[in-house]
């Protein structure tokens, strides 16, 4: 079956290094190219009947180029001799009109580098099944979910996905280094109905690096079904303030938001809530997060980050005090630090700051155990709409999920907020689970956060 | 206009298109067709007063897609090589299994509207002129007041040329220019910090950024909302009445009901709104259109990218459900009316039905009168954005500027609300409808299935007698 779409007769780390070499000829002081490839797979399959097959090949070139202190970036799907002249000569004239920022620059030569070693983020397998196989992987998830219960009428299908994709970057500090990856999915989406025709829908996925970490499309149809199922009859609440647990979904994305405001680029504009705390006891004493770019077949890992840089493991909040932030070179310059290695680089625009495996240390009560303790109580299994103020650390995201009540969930929720301050909610953590588990590159264990205040009727 | 621009910068001919869709039909289906794309984009910033950098991009493709009953097959390239052209044909072909069908390819280009400037557009305007924009907002947000602390200010232009090529005979080719500015600044007044944010656009000339949408405009409505939430209280939890002010709080129809009227979802009875044409969903006050057409506005475009020009679609006539959005594939399938609503990211997306411009027409009300009203409530004029459960209707939208409504005068500015409601009800409880319809500046993308396009809303000012906002204050 098809093998990595490879660039006919371009060879892409050559690429790279002309780029680079072009640039300096052309009167940069200093340049960084990436050239990304790959292959994506996907369908859907919707009542058993396939409704969308796609399948591609895609490249991209992106460069990056210092002229002193003035830089600039240009990228281009175009890797024709003509594409990446113009690329080249594009990025050096724009360079002309950008300030002079003393800060500005590559990596210095000694911070640069990579991890050795297999990673464990490609696999070929991947890419392995035949169109009919995959269509019947995405086929069997819809099947199992709607097999449950007959109050599942309706979906909005079931999926498989497969890519893989290779990295390569470089820099006129004489760094190249690459890497490839890999992943593939299975989802289900069922819909149901109750007697009146209200319908809910939820879903459930599973994802891996390799086909043979995939859980199968039996057990993530009959998730996804029983999430579906929970959800009939939903009521909405009385305003109030309750102790709220958050299920290992819904704590992943709060801890998100930590990895917002831990952010350095948030930090140095003073436009986190974080900002100025460092070293301060910020969080309460229960609470220890890390980010690490190394752990091998994470989601989360690579050997070095968008600029070259190796990944490493960084302590952000080590019981209850902000040890670090998350930090590129820029950044890192900005604040008088060292880069954390998390720079993070697409093709086009200028290194971010992208997370490496970020996750909350864990607890070790189970999910259950939580639950029970809770007399009067909201466990929340998701959230609506983005209502985050980083800045402030005002939080407030329409939920739903499930009332508690004497240790028992009793019935589903819908049509309410949760709402608080992040930095309160996380000093404010009564329990952590024992339940890390990773599913991205973000993972948190679920949570018994105190104080929050419900809205709703 | 540069018509012809693939089949000059790509020597492509009439026969190599036959032959692409040819291979595209080769396994049979119902229709096919090639979607050629190529995009450039620039975009700049200030930051700290200093432009940190600039960028520009290129990026171009084909996509193609084959359709047979309700089944999609869809391959893409970003070589534009006639070999692999006929490689992602030939992948999406396999979608079918049948005879071979022939396609009809035609090259007559049809009367198409002319929404917007394809000559001097924003993006042919000189880089320095585009540079000395965002230091002209960077500038006026300083001079705002000092508490503003943190000012960035960027800029952001592209110009996208399509060929939609189907095997129906379909040839349509448009330049569509986009381009906005953004201001995001950060107030601190010794502990307390606040944001605000201001920005607009459109398919427009460069000049407007020089008249009308000024950065020094979008620079203190930034500043303005900044120093205005320096002295936010927090907001109520719980029900009460909320009247939305005109213009970009159309969010709220875009999430409320925009979505769940558009025809895929109605056609796999997956949305709250299926099966409720000619049926009741809002209070006879609410007349709302999806509008294509309107000139130079985000979210207009001449032809779709199915190639099919847009319309003012009546979506809500008097609170009566009256017409779905619709794309080839669901009005074929729902013989529906297709009202030029298939739309796409880019070359590598398959099109499916998506908003334009989404607005409810004036009422009779004086907004004066609709605050004057309210008792006790919620006046939110600015949004953060949005999301909804398309299935179950349930639909949030964050508000970033807001203030108490006390015995119908407007009281003190709350900090960041949330309001939740359901869409098949939030539009029943509209009791008054103002006179002063606005338009959005022009800032929104809209995400679907992972792919954003642009878009446009608005309203005049509207009350909802009851909705639920989140915050932490006490309960109202």
């Amino acid at each position: 079956m098809a093998t990595m779409v490879t660039s006919a007769g371009v060879d892409l780390r050559e690429l790279v290094s002309g780029v680079i070499k072009r640039a300096i000829q052309l009167g940069a002081s200093a340049a960084e190219a990436v050239v990304s490839e790959g292959s994506e797979f996907s369908t859907v399959v919707h009542l058993g009947e396939v409704e969308t097959l796609k399948e591609s090949g895609s490249r991209g070139l992106g460069v990056r180029v210092f002229v002193g202190q003035h830089t600039a970036n240009t990228s281009t799907s175009d890797l024709s001799d003509e594409g990446v002249e113009q690329l080249v000569r594009g990025a050096i004239e724009l360079a002309k009109i950008t300030s002079e920022d003393p800060m500005a620059g590559i990596p210095a030569p000694e911070l640069l580098g990579q991890i050795e070693g297999d990673l464990g983020l490609y696999y070929d397998d991947v890419y392995s099944l035949s169109n009919a196989e995959r269509i019947e992987h995405a086929r069997r998830a819809e099947k199992a979910a709607l097999a449950v219960d007959s109050r599942l009428t309706n979906s909005e299908g079931g999926t498989f996905d497969a890519s893989i994709g290779r990295k390569v970057l470089a820099n006129s500090h004489g760094f190249v280094g690459e890497y490839r990856s890999s992943y593939c999915s299975i989802s289900a989406v069922p819909i149901a109905s109750d007697e009146a025709g209200n319908m809910q829908r939820d879903y459930w996925y599973s994802v891996a690096r390799t086909l043979a970490q995939l859980d199968s499309p039996e057990d993530v149809g009959r998730i996804a079904a029983q999430r579906t199922l929970r959800r009939l009859g939903a009521r909405k609440l009385k305003t109030q303030k309750v102790p709220i647990v958050f299920d290992r979904q819904t704590s992943g994305a709060l801890l998100d938001h930590i990895f917002d405001a831990a952010n350095g680029d948030a930090i140095y504009r003073h436009a986190s809530f974080l900002a100025g705390k460092l070293g301060q006891k910020t969080f309460g004493s229960n609470l220890t997060v890390i980010d690490d770019g190394t752990i091998v077949g994470g989601y989360g890992t690579r050997p070095f980050d968008g600029e070259g840089v190796p990944t490493r493991r960084t302590t952000v909040i080590e019981n209850g005090e902000l040890k670090n932030y998350l930090l590129n070179t820029y950044t890192a310059k900005k604040l008088g630090m060292a880069t954390t290695g998390n720079a993070s680089r697409g093709l086009a625009g200028t290194p971010g700051i992208g997370n490496g495996n970020f996750y909350m240390l864990p607890g070790d009560k189970s999910q259950e155990e939580i639950i029970k303790d809770v007399k009067q109580g909201l466990l929340v299994t998701e959230f609506l709409g983005f209502g985050v103020n980083l800045v402030t650390g005002d939080f407030s995201r329409g939920a739903s999920g499930m009332w508690i009540e004497n240790g028992e969930l009793a019935y589903p929720v819908e049509e309410i907020t949760v709402a608080g301050n992040l930095g309160d909610m996380f000093s404010n953590i009564s329990e952590i689970g024992s339940d890390l588990i990773w599913r991205g590159s973000v993972a948190c264990p679920t949570l018994r956060i105190e104080g929050m205040t419900i809205a709703g009727e | 206009m540069d018509k012809r621009f693939f089949f000059e910068k790509y020597g492509l001919s009439e026969r190599d298109l036959e032959k692409y869709l040819g291979a595209a039909l080769s396994a049979g289906g119902d229709y096919a067709d090639l979607y050629f794309e190529y995009l450039t984009s620039t975009a700049l910033s200030v930051d700290e007063s200093m432009v940190k950098s600039a960028s520009q991009g290129i990026s171009a493709g084909c996509g193609v897609r084959v359709v047979t009953g309700e089944r999609t097959g869809y391959a893409y390239t970003d070589d534009l090589a006639p070999e692999e052209i006929l490689h992602a044909a030939r992948t999406a072909a396999l979608i079918a299994s049948g005879p071979a069908k022939t396609p009809i390819v035609s090259l007559k280009d049809k009367a198409h509207p002319s929404l917007y400037p394809v000559t001097n557009a924003a993006s042919d305007a000189e880089l320095s002129k585009k540079v000395e924009l965002v230091f002209r907002a960077d500038k006026a947000a300083r001079a705002y007041d000092s508490r503003i602390k943190e000012v960035r200010a960027s800029y952001a232009d592209e110009l996208r040329r399509i060929l939609v090529i189907g095997s129906d005979g379909t040839f349509a080719e448009d330049v569509q220019p986009l381009s906005r500015m953004s201001v995001f600044v950060i107030a601190r007044d010794g502990e307390v910090s606040a944001k605000g944010s201001s920005g607009g656009g459109g398919r427009n000339k460069f000049e407007i950024f020089l008249t009308e949408k000024t950065p020094e405009h979008f620079a203190k409505e930034a500043a303005r909302q900044a120093i205005l939430q320096l002295t936010a209280v927090p907001c109520p939890a719980g029900e009460m009445e909320v009247v939305l002010g005109p213009g970009w709080p159309g969010v709220l129809l875009h999430e409320a009901i925009g979505h769940g009227l558009e025809a895929d979802f109605n056609r796999k009875k997956t949305s709250a709104f299926s099966g409720l044409l000619g049926k009741r969903i809002a209070s006879d006050k609410c007349t709302v259109v999806d509008n294509g057409t309107l000139n130079e506005r985000r979210g207009s475009i001449n032809v779709d990218d199915e190639g099919n020009t847009t319309n003012n679609t009546m979506l809500i006539e008097k609170g009566i459900l009256k017409g779905y959005m619709a794309d080839k594939l669901s009005s074929r399938l729902m013989g529906l009316p297709n009202t030029g609503n298939g739309r796409r990211e880019s070359y590598e997306h398959i099109p499916m039905p998506r908003m334009t411009n989404t607005y409810m027409l004036s009422g009779d009300d004086l907004p004066e009168d609709i605050i004057k009203s309210v008792k006790r409530g919620l006046y939110a004029v600015n949004f953060a954005g949005g999301q909804v459960d398309i299935t179950n209707g349930k639909f949030v939208f964050a508000a970033s500027e807001a203030y108490l409504i006390e015995d119908g005068k407007i009281t003190a500015p709350v900090k960041d609300a949330t309001l939740i409601g359901n869409g098949p009800d939030v539009l029943t409880r509209v009791s008054m409808v103002g006179n002063d319809l606005q338009l959005d500046e022009g800032i929104g993308t809209c995400g679907k299935d992972g792919q954003s396009v642009p878009v446009g809303v608005g309203i005049p000012t509207l009350k909802i007698d009851r909705m639920t906002v989140g915050g932490t204050g006490s309960a109202a």
